[in-house]
């Protein structure tokens, strides 16, 4: 008898009770599917991170607003802009390891243009933002320095706003927008730098404090939301953080023995560790999904060896008629492979679906890649085989009179 | 006549079955032969070892004492594999009970000992019809057991045993189940094959059975008892005296 015989056998006793076929295979179907998931989501989350990491840059240290003392109470941390331009001058004059630095101060708003309408972040900063960041232009140019000094009424778009407001074969630079009644010239767009990035439109720090923010009134002239810095290589990164620290803290005066008033951080090696706990948390995922694997199995094991003891006859039978032992054990081992197979080609499907809707509805990335498929399929494969051997092998090891003595 | 090798061999057979210390001796020191074209009755009380010994000469079991041969060759002598791919080829069984597969129709049960011969599909289909054919039951080909009454059950389970032209037909009690003129149509089959030179061997509680058999053998408590060779009723040769 031929494996493809088998089959044939097999898939004949299974279509003969499809509902207990199905049931039997449910839990390879779950296990299969949830590591499929489990698998997608955590990939997207992983790209997603990555993403983020290269949008920031290489080397960025990022300096945020911290905790801030009033009359002896602690306030949450940020409730204060604490950081200042003069700041941002500083770092960039005292500390040699500093290339580039910008301080930023942003918010949301519609940018129109010719009846379209876009809702996105607007940031106030200064060209070495885009200096920190490696952040190439597309086309246009960046801000000049007139500009910068006299809230020049300039936009530089990213690539998502640029497409969102203009027609695709349109040049955006020269054309006119409004961003809060105010109309802007777009004198750049930005390379494409990843999804969650795109979606911004840069002003001149000056034009965003004057034209957008100028009647906020706790808003300090000088202050800014945070400040990005460069440092030159990478093994300088400690050495600059301390020194901003100790920089900032004598600028701020912070006394000796109280929490500073700022927070330097390093989002890239923060991302980096956060990508090690998805994958910690992925794996332990991955590991409890297996478990309805090893259920599946167990079930699967379970259903064959009932259904050896039902058809004992069928066996004593095919055993007269020349069936050799091999031939017995293959024809149930097949038929908890078809078991396994089918239920990890169903699962697999599942999972896709699944992650699929996950990532619509929860607007996740997922990543769905062919490795983990064909492991999943690996492992229901490995599972008929373990969990199919011990009841074709009981099945082949019966007499044949005694099996055809029962009725 | 050249002397030629007889198909069947046993010399001083017996079986002996122990269970749980017990030793019951279900055959014991039977020696007969039998020929290529014979058509042969084993008779016999319930219990006086009918199965056993043909369960031996099927290859389903190995005798305790002595020896069966088969074309010469000591069936002890065979591996497990190799004694069941010769009842694939060269045996076919007959059951009192019919044993087809419920859940195949006709052509599949008859068919199945191909599978264990390495037939393919389309060669198996057309041998079955072939086989069907020869029983009568073409026309139920495509109907599963249960859509049988007994007799044609067992026309089905005779073209299966037929279908890989075996040395020899092996029937326990082929018409037990069956009413008297049933019995008597699956008998006539069975005679019409063995005029085409076909060898069956049949067990049968039915003297008027066994009569129609030119030979027939008499088992008592696992012993041979008898051993004749009668005139048929429809001689086909003069038996010398
Ligand atoms: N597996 C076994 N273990 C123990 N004893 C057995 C076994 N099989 C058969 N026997 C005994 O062997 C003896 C012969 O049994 P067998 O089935 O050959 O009889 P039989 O002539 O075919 O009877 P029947 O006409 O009722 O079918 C009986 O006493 C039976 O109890
Ligand atoms: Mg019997």
């Amino acid at each position: 008898m031929t494996m493809l015989q088998g089959f044939q056998i097999a898939l004949h006793a299974l279509r003969l009770n499809p509902l207990r076929s199905f049931l039997t295979m449910l839990g390879i179907v779950i296990g299969v599917a949830s590591i499929v998931t489990v698998f997608a989501i955590g990939a997207g989350a992983q790209l997603r991170l990555q993403e983020q990491i290269r949008s920031i840059g290489a080397n960025v240290l990022m300096i945020t607003p911290g905790a801030v003392y009033q009359g002896g109470v602690r306030l949450k941390d940020g409730s204060k802009l604490t950081m200042t331009e003069s700041d941002v001058q500083a770092i960039l004059e005292q500390i040699p390891e500093i290339q580039a630095a910008a301080g930023s101060i942003a918010g949301t708003a519609q940018v129109i243009h010719e009846g379209k309408n876009w809702n996105t972040t607007i940031n106030g900063t200064t060209t070495g933002h885009f200096m920190v960041r490696d952040w190439q232009l597309s086309s246009g140019r960046y801000f000049s320095s007139a500009e910068e000094a006299a809230a020049g009424k300039v936009v530089i778009l990213g690539s998502t706003v640029a497409r969102e407001l203009f027609a695709p074969d349109a040049d955006p630079i020269g054309a006119q927008i409004r961003i809060m009644k105010v109309p802007l010239e777009v004198v750049g767009v930005l390379d494409r730098k990843g999804p969650a990035q795109d979606d911004v439109a840069f002003v001149p720090l000056t034009t965003a404090k004057l034209r957008f923010l100028g009647s906020a009134s706790n808003i300090n002239r000088d202050s800014v939301a945070y400040i990005i810095a460069k440092v030159a290589a990478d093994g300088q990164m400690a050495g600059a953080r301390s020194e901003i620290e100790g920089l900032l803290r004598q600028r701020h005066r912070v006394p000796a023995g109280q929490e500073d008033d700022f927070k330097v951080q390093d989002p890239a090696a923060a991302m980096e560790a956060q990508q090690g706990a998805i994958r910690t948390v992925a794996l332990l995922l991955v590991a409890i999904a297996s478990v309805s694997l090893l259920v599946g199995g167990i079930s699967i094991m379970n259903v064959m060896i009932v259904s050896v003891t039902e058809r004992t006859r069928e066996i004593g039978i095919r055993r007269a008629l020349g069936g050799r032992m091999r031939d017995i054990r293959l024809q149930f081992l097949c038929e908890a492979l078809v078991l396994c197979l089918l239920g990890g080609a169903i699962g697999v499907l599942s999972g896709v679906t699944l992650s699929m809707t996950v990532a619509r509805m929860a607007g996740w990335i997922t990543s769905i890649d062919s490795e983990a498929i064909a492991l999943a399929l690996a492992f229901s494969i490995a599972t008929g085989l373990i969990f199919g051997f011990y009841p074709a092998h009981k099945a082949s090891k019966l007499s044949p009179i005694e099996a055809l003595k029962t009725e | 006549m050249t002397a030629t090798l007889p198909l069947i061999s046993l010399r001083s057979v017996g079986r002996t079955y122990r269970t749980d210390g017990i030793a019951v001796t279900a055959v014991r020191n039977v020696s007969f032969d039998v020929d290529q074209g014979e058509i042969l009755a084993v008779m016999g009380p319930s219990g006086s070892g009918k199965s056993t010994l043909m369960n031996m000469i099927g290859l389903l079991d190995l005798p305790s004492e002595g020896a069966i041969y088969l074309e010469g060759t000591n069936v002890a002598d065979l591996s497990e594999d190799r004694r069941s791919t010769l009842r694939a080829r060269s045996i076919g069984f007959v059951f009192q009970s019919y044993n087809l597969l419920a859940r195949h129709n006709a052509i599949e049960n008859v068919a199945l000992p191909l599978v264990y011969c390495g037939v393919g599909h389309k060669e198996r289909l057309g041998r079955a019809e072939q086989s069907l054919e020869a029983v009568g039951m073409l026309h139920r080909a495509h109907h599963f057991p249960r859509q049988l009454s007994g007799g044609e059950q067992q026309r089905v389970a005779i073209a299966r045993a037929l279908i890989a032209s075996p040395l020899i037909i092996l029937a326990d009690e082929p018409t037990g189940a069956l009413d008297s003129r049933t019995g008597a149509e699956i008998l006539a089959l069975f005679a019409a094959l063995n005029q085409t030179g076909q060898t069956i061997v049949m067990i049968t509680h039915d003297p008027g059975i066994a009569t129609q058999c030119r030979r027939t053998i008499h088992l008592h408590d696992g012993e041979l008892v008898g051993d004749e060779t009668q005139i048929p009723l429809i001689p086909k040769r003069s038996v010398a005296s």
